[in-house]
């Protein structure tokens, strides 16, 4: 069993499986090089391999250096091989070429080099490393099929941040493709998924794509028993709304106000109270997975929610370390003292998010998030879309972030069907004369994506209506509803996550038609011998009491939001059965924003001024 | 009596039993020829020998050669017409190897279809080879040349040559009486009789003089030797007559024996691993370790062939095979023997007689019936005759009877194994295999060799009775029938499509891509094409399909697939190898290959890009590609020019804003610029809101303003920015002027906003008693002046108000806290 990953484990579908597959196969690519190696990673790969493989398993492989990818010369080494673990993107090859360039003035012993593709080699990239005179370097080039990355025992992960860009705006489906294989791979390690659902043209694309694969493999399908029963593909183009709103979970703020990598954050290290940490460390990482028990407890609640289990927490904790004063006998003393560990760990845990909270809280009591909050409140009932909103305006005058001001530019947008040419012009106007007339490129990005778009058909509010998506009365603490995630908004998403589970796509065809892309409907046959076998014929779902397991695929990123509404959906009895959410990347609606920003645009997130 | 044909060799006995009578007997007389048989009863070669045939030294003459499988049946006859042969040799793939004396090997396939040549390298060639050895290696079949200097070349892998020099023999200067290659360890070694001295010679350039430790004191010149099968042992024969067997690295001798005869033999060879035999003419004589011995004459002249278990003899008239009586078969039939499984076959016997003594002897071996079973079973396995093998097979079925928990599989796979066996032996075949052979075989390679020699139904019958899964088996056999059957030239194209795709349409795993490239080579590429069409792997597919010069469906197909790395393949290949017009046309109405083709341009040039756009008359996509290239460029002129251009676009489509907004920017560049010429600092490339912003940091209003009245700012966002330009320079009488300059649009609150942004409360408190009522508690909170905000709230009767304060409020400032709760349960109990 591979080390520190036992929380991919521990639901019903093993993910450590997928971690073991990677781990091996990766090994078995670098062990292809014999002798001493050093790495040269592409900046974007380490997070995801930190996930796969640790340093201490590489050091066993003879792996004694480790380098970022950067222009210029690689730092002196005395290694026999160096490996370069690369993404197939083209500005990453001019710094490998850069790179080879300066190894071969430098003389002295000679090394051998080699590189590897993750996922996959790359045409493109290989004309460009002969273009620059070095492909001839390399003894191998390999490519090493990673593409789903286990982030928790029910996440999983493709770190493709650009993948809703390149299909949406720029019409390459290369990460489709990617995605596609992606679900091969995971139907390979746990069996023909036999029924699938999709909604949007890239989830069509996709599943032609895998039934393309599945021909391809002419016969030789994975002879495992099938341990996911559906699979469901959405795009994210049906549901725009929902990332571009405030996330109002622990998880979802965190990620909104920090950025989670690769589950884990930095923070401020002195934020993070008294702690023995090294005098002059400034940022501190901690680490966010279902392993910390506390973190499990608290991620998906809404952040109104996570005071009171705090406090009743430390409330607790504080109890059970009273009990060594009772502790009598010897019994009794080292039945507390083989607690300790577990309860040090609690408490380190409780001070580490307790910290986190405050700082998160600092940010959700601010005037600008609360006045934010409200206009999109206003939005997504449908109040005050029409014209121009004087938030916005503020906004754009008081030159605050270009994100937050597209955010709700965009948010009005959807939740009026389009904007009335004259405030679209005055909100195109606003922002070209305070952010830059670069980002007409930018507005006109977000145009073809749809996520602006001028007046047009009202579907929202039938939507809305139909499919339930404004809860008034939510119960924060205790809720009954997905809607808690957004504090009185369910995301669309997720709802057509819970209508296909119960009673069925049937039942909303309407409102599906409504939505855009076509709807998708395949059935794997599955060969007799790896069949479920029922015990009545009759009723095909609850009869054997067996929980159904459902792999929810985003295609253009899912929000942690969406995922906590689909955990908390997991565990209500009506729906019946457990989830695993799948995803190009974690996104949020600054980082989708991001990347609508055109060639020439700077980033987003800092104010003009 | 099954022991007829035995011959005891000291406590082993062996058995020469005619597994065919030879189809050639009669045509062939094998004194005229140099003949080459392949192992694990492979097909055999015949070479006319000008030698053999005492025509003199040189004939013009082209020999023949001729390929017969085992049982004598002509293959396929050729005229030599390439060089002079000096070894013929098989390869463990069944290829035929010829080397000739200039060291440039030929391999053909056994049809006698030239496949390809190689050399032996420069040396072989110059001098020219006396002698060859073809050997098995582990890596594959591997070939030795020796050449005129003496010097020994050799390759591993005839699949791909890679020529490594031995290390010489000292002082070797003529014809070493003898020498072969020994593979050990990964190593390939030769081994050299030169005279009465034996080197090892290696692939690292050292050489050993070899000493076997010999019971004799004088045993003559190294004539002959040889290796066994598995390359552990080695027989050596000397100029008196002496045979030495022993380990191949020399060092343990296992037996030694004096033939007194000084004449080489003619083959030296081993039988299996426990005996040695040598030929002179027409007199075989087998040799055991314990100096035991037995002698065969035969009436003709014979061929000796070494497989792993025994040793093939071929005749004019017979080819038989000899070999060591299984230990299991002598265990069942040897006379007198109590074994279980010899019990169990008598008992069997005496049943179908319908005897009692059947019950006698199956209580003698009650409680070891399950071994005499197993005897049985296996020693069925190792009979030739069918009916010898059902004999014992049914005797172990009949001793299954009387066990209850035997496991039937060894009995299934037994009786399957020897059916298939006996199926490849009949003399249409002509596969001679034992069910060692087989085993050391392995199935999936004697389908294989069905395959090779055309057998596709037999080959496929065989993977229908085993149950082996279609995508080894059928699929695959079928794949090959196919490549054979595209190299016929006589059947027509179309009909050949039809009958290839029925048969192989439904089948799973099955290459069409294969059969395609081969009808390709064989120059049929409108068949190729038919059948490409059914490759379902656009990977195999699509560079083949661009091969043919399919140009438009390789792109489809491409974009088909979804793999963007192969519909990138296709349109570089079709942009390098087309007309741009042409290039253009074809991807024109495939909005996939069109976007990806952006992309590619994207990353070269954006005049690329636009020269695309412009094809597609997409003025829009030209409009913003130019924006966006005009960020690229250095000079202003430059700049202006393309952003000028890009604004005539926007107004052919008609899109009247942006437009509007192009020229706007370019007159926003043109003022930046004279800014930068009149203040020296810089401007270009900010905003109009940062223009200003900076504008009135450095005190120049009346630019700003001018600007703004040019550019119709906002009133609300001039205000917002003139504030907070302000504040940030620290211009407060400024901005005090300011705020009195009329009613603040953006309201005074923003003034105190702004001073406490930048910590100055003093000029803060100077707005506070200008803010309106309804804006005044956030202001007083801002301000820090709780109390007054919490008073200010409960005279607005504002509960909300009311609580924002309180949520503001210190823990530590309890007093404060319950006076803000107070004020609000009044409010609530008033209502």
């Amino acid at each position: 069993m591979a080390t520190g990953a036992a929380h991919l484990s521990s639901s019903k579908l093993n993910l450590g499986l997928l971690r073991d597959f990677y781990r091996r196969e990766f090994l078995e690519c670098i062990d292809k090089c014999l002798g001493t190696k050093a790495i040269v990673w592409d900046d974007g790969l380490t997070g995801p391999f930190g996930l796969i493989a640790e340093y201490s398993l590489l050091k066993d492989h003879e792996v004694e250096k480790m380098f970022p990818l950067r222009t210029g010369s690689l730092p002196p080494s005395n290694v026999q091989n160096i490996v370069f673990l690369t993404r197939p993107r083209l500005e990453l090859m001019e710094k490998i070429a850069q790179n080879l360039h300066h190894e071969e003035t430098k003389g002295g012993y000679k090394k051998e080099f080699h590189l590897i593709f993750v996922p996959r080699k790359s045409l493109l990239c290989e004309r460009k490393l002969k273009e620059k005179g070095v492909y001839g370097s390399f003894s191998t080039v390999e490519e090493f099929n990673m593409t789903l990355i286990p982030f928790d025992a029910d996440l999983l992960s493709m770190e493709m941040n650009d993948a809703f860009k390149e299909c949406y705006l720029e019409n390459d489906f290369t990460s489709m493709y990617y995605a596609a294989q992606s679900l091969m791979t995971l139907q390979a390690l746990y069996g023909t998924i036999q029924y699938i659902h999709g909604k949007g043209d890239c989830a069509k694309q996709v599943v032609d794509m895998m039934r393309r694969m599945r021909d391809e493999m002419g016969g030789r399908e994975p002879q495992v028993l099938p341990q996911i029963d559906t699979l469901l593909i959405l795009d994210r183009t049906v549901d725009l709304l929902t990332p571009l709103l405030y996330q109002l979970t622990y998880e979802g703020l965190i990620d909104e106000i920090f950025g989670i990598n690769n589950t884990s954050i930095k923070l401020p290290a002195e934020r993070l109270g008294p702690q023995p940490s090294q005098e002059g460390v400034e940022s501190k990482k901690v680490i966010l997975n279902s392993a910390d028990t506390l973190f499990a407890e608290l991620r998906d609640k809404n952040f109104n929610a996570v005071g009171s289990i705090v406090s009743k927490k430390a409330k607790l904790i504080t109890a059970e370390f009273g009990e060594r004063h009772a502790a009598k006998t010897i019994g009794e003393m080292k039945q507390f003292v083989s607690k300790l560990p577990h309860l040090q760990a609690t408490r380190q845990s409780l001070a580490t998010h307790t910290s986190i909270a405050e700082l998160v809280k600092e940010c959700t009591d601010a005037d600008d998030f609360i006045d934010a909050l409200r206009c999109q409140q206003e939005f997504i009932n449908g109040l005050e879309t029409d014209k121009v909103h004087p938030l916005v305006e503020e906004c754009i005058a008081k030159s605050e972030k270009l994100s937050k001001v597209l955010r709700l530019i965009c948010i009005q947008s959807i939740c009026n069907d389009g904007l009335k040419p004259k405030v679209m012009d005055f909100y195109k106007r606003e922002i070209i004369q305070t952010y830059g007339f670069e980002h007409i490129v930018t507005l006109n990005n977000l145009e073809k994506v749809g996520m602006l778009r001028p007046h047009g058909a009202r579907t929202y509010q039938v939507i809305r209506k139909s499919l339930k998506l404004i809860v008034e009365e939510v119960n924060e603490q205790n809720p009954t509803d997905i809607a808690y995630v957004y504090s009185g908004y369910a995301p669309l998403s997720v709802r057509l996550a819970q209508y296909l589970a119960r009673p069925g796509w049937r039942s909303i065809t309407e409102v599906l038609n409504l939505l855009p892309g076509p709807k998708v409907e395949e059935v794997q046959q599955i060969p007799a011998a790896l069949r479920k076998r029922r015990s009545s014929i009759s009723s095909s779902q609850s009869s054997t009491g067996e929980q159904k397991l459902t792999l929810i695929f985003f295609l253009g990123g899912v929000t942690f939001a969406e995922i906590a509404a689909l955990r908390f959906l997991a565990q209500q009895d009506d729906v019946g059965g457990e989830l695993i959410v799948a995803a190009t990347s974690i996104i949020t609606s600054d980082r989708l924003l991001d990347s609508m920003g055109g060639d020439c645009c700077g980033t987003m997130e800092e104010s003009p001024q | 009596m099954a022991t007829a044909d035995w011959n005891p060799l000291g406590e082993t006995y062996y058995r020469k039993c005619e597994i065919y009578s030879m189809e050639w007997a009669g045509l062939v007389d094998l004194s005229k020829f140099t003949v080459a048989a392949a192992a694990y009863g492979g097909p055999i070669a015949l070479l006319k020998d000008e030698n053999k045939l005492n025509r003199g030294a040189t004939t013009n003459i082209k020999p023949v050669v001729s390929v017969y499988n085992a049982a004598g049946r002509l293959l396929s006859q050729i005229r030599w017409s390439s060089g002079r042969i000096m070894k013929m040799g098989w390869t463990i793939m069944e290829d035929l190897l010829f080397v000739q004396d200039d060291g440039v090997v030929l391999v053909y396939d056994m049809f006698l279809g030239f496949k390809r040549t190689f050399s032996m390298g420069q040396e072989a060639k110059d001098v020219k080879i006396l002698d060859a050895r073809i050997f098995t290696s582990f890596q594959g079949t591997g070939v030795a040349v020796m050449t005129t200097s003496f010097r020994i070349f050799l390759i591993t892998n005839t699949e791909s040559p890679r020529i490594i020099r031995l290390a010489e023999v000292p002082d070797l200067n003529a014809v070493p009486n003898c020498w072969d290659i020994v593979v050990m360890d990964r190593q390939v070694r030769a081994l050299v009789g030169k005279g009465s001295e034996l080197y090892i010679v290696d692939q690292g350039g050292q050489y050993q003089k070899q000493d076997p430790k010999t019971e004799k004191e004088e045993i003559g010149d190294y004539l002959d030797l040889a290796v066994s099968f598995n390359n552990k042992f080695v027989v050596l024969f000397t100029g008196k007559g002496h045979i030495w067997m022993g380990s191949s690295d020399l060092l343990n001798c296992f037996g030694e024996f004096e033939t007194k005869t000084a004449a080489k033999p003619q083959q030296l060879a081993w039988c299996g691993n426990g005996a040695v035999v040598a030929l002179w003419d027409r007199f075989l004589l087998v040799v055991g370790p314990q100096k035991y011995w037995i002698k065969f004459n035969f009436e003709c002249p014979v061929y000796l062939l070494p497989e792993v278990d025994g040793l093939r003899i071929i005749g004019n008239e017979q080819h038989e095979f000899l070999q060591r009586v299984p230990p299991v078969t002598e265990q069942i039939f040897k006379i007198g023997s109590m074994e279980p499984g010899a019990m169990l076959y008598e008992a069997n016997r005496e049943y179908q007689k319908q005897h009692q003594k059947a019950d006698e002897y199956l209580r003698m071996i009650k409680e070891r019936l399950d071994v005499a079973v197993n005897q049985c079973i296996q020693a069925a396995g190792h009979e030739f005759e069918a009916s010898k093998q059902k004999q014992l097979l049914r005797a172990a079925s009949f001793g299954k009877c009387f066990l209850t928990d035997f496991r039937p599989e060894s009995f299934v796979n037994m009786s399957q194994m020897l059916r298939v066996l006996n199926q490849v032996r009949h003399h249409t075949v002509g596969i001679p295999l034992t069910y060692t052979q087989l085993e050391h075989l392995s199935m999936p390679v004697l389908i294989d060799r069905l395959v090779l020699r055309k057998l596709f139904g037999l080959a496929i019958l065989i993977c229908q009775y085993l149950k082996i899964p279609d995508a080894e088996g059928q699929s695959r056999i079928m794949a090959h029938w196919a490549c054979y059957k595209v190299q016929q030239k006589h059947v027509d194209e179309e009909q050949l499509a039809r009958v290839i795709s029925q048969k192989l349409l439904e089948r799973p795993g099955v290459s069409f891509s294969e059969i395609a490239s081969v009808a390709l080579e064989h120059g049929r590429r409108q068949l190729a094409v038919k059948l490409l069409d059914y490759e379902p792997r656009a990977s195999e597919q699509v560079p083949l399909l661009l091969k043919m010069g399919q140009l438009q469906p390789s792109l489809n197909k491409a974009i088909e697939s979804g793999d963007t790395d192969l519909v990138y393949t296709v349109l570089l290949h079709l942009r390098d190898n087309q007309e741009p017009s042409q290039f253009y046309m074809m991807i024109h109405t495939m909005p996939i290959a069109f976007s990806l083709f952006i992309q590619y341009c994207r990353h070269q040039n954006l005049v690329l890009v636009e020269k695309m756009w412009e094809q597609e008359d997409n003025q829009a996509e030209i409009a913003y590609t130019k924006i966006v290239r005009s960020y690229g460029e250095d000079t202003m002129d430059i700049r202006t020019k393309i952003l000028e251009e890009s604004s005539h676009c926007f107004h052919r489509v008609g899109n009247i804003f942006a437009e509007k907004q192009v020229e706007e920017q370019i007159k926003l560049l043109k003022h930046q610029r004279k800014l930068e010429d009149e203040m020296g600092l810089s401007f270009v490339d900010m905003s109009l809101q940062q223009t200003l912003h900076k504008l009135t940091l450095e005190g120049a209003h009346m630019a700003a303003d001018k600007l703004r009245k040019e550019f119709k700012v906002p009133d609300k966002r001039w205000w917002w920015m003139r504030a907070m330009a302000l504040a940030e320079s620290g211009d407060w009488a400024e901005l005090e002027k300011f705020s009195k300059s009329k009613k603040p649009p953006i309201g005074m609150e923003a003034f105190v906003d702004v001073c406490m942004k930048h910590h100055n409360k003093q000029e803060a408190l100077k707005y506070l008693s200008r803010v309106l009522p309804d804006h005044k508690v956030k202001a007083l909170v801002k301000v820090g002046q709780l109390r007054e905000a919490a008073e200010q709230a409960a005279e607005n009767k504002n509960e909300d108000e009311l609580i924002y304060v309180l949520g503001k409020v210190k823990v530590a400032d309890k007093q404060l806290a319950d006076n803000i709760r107070q004020k609000i349960e009044q409010l609530g109990s008033r209502r």
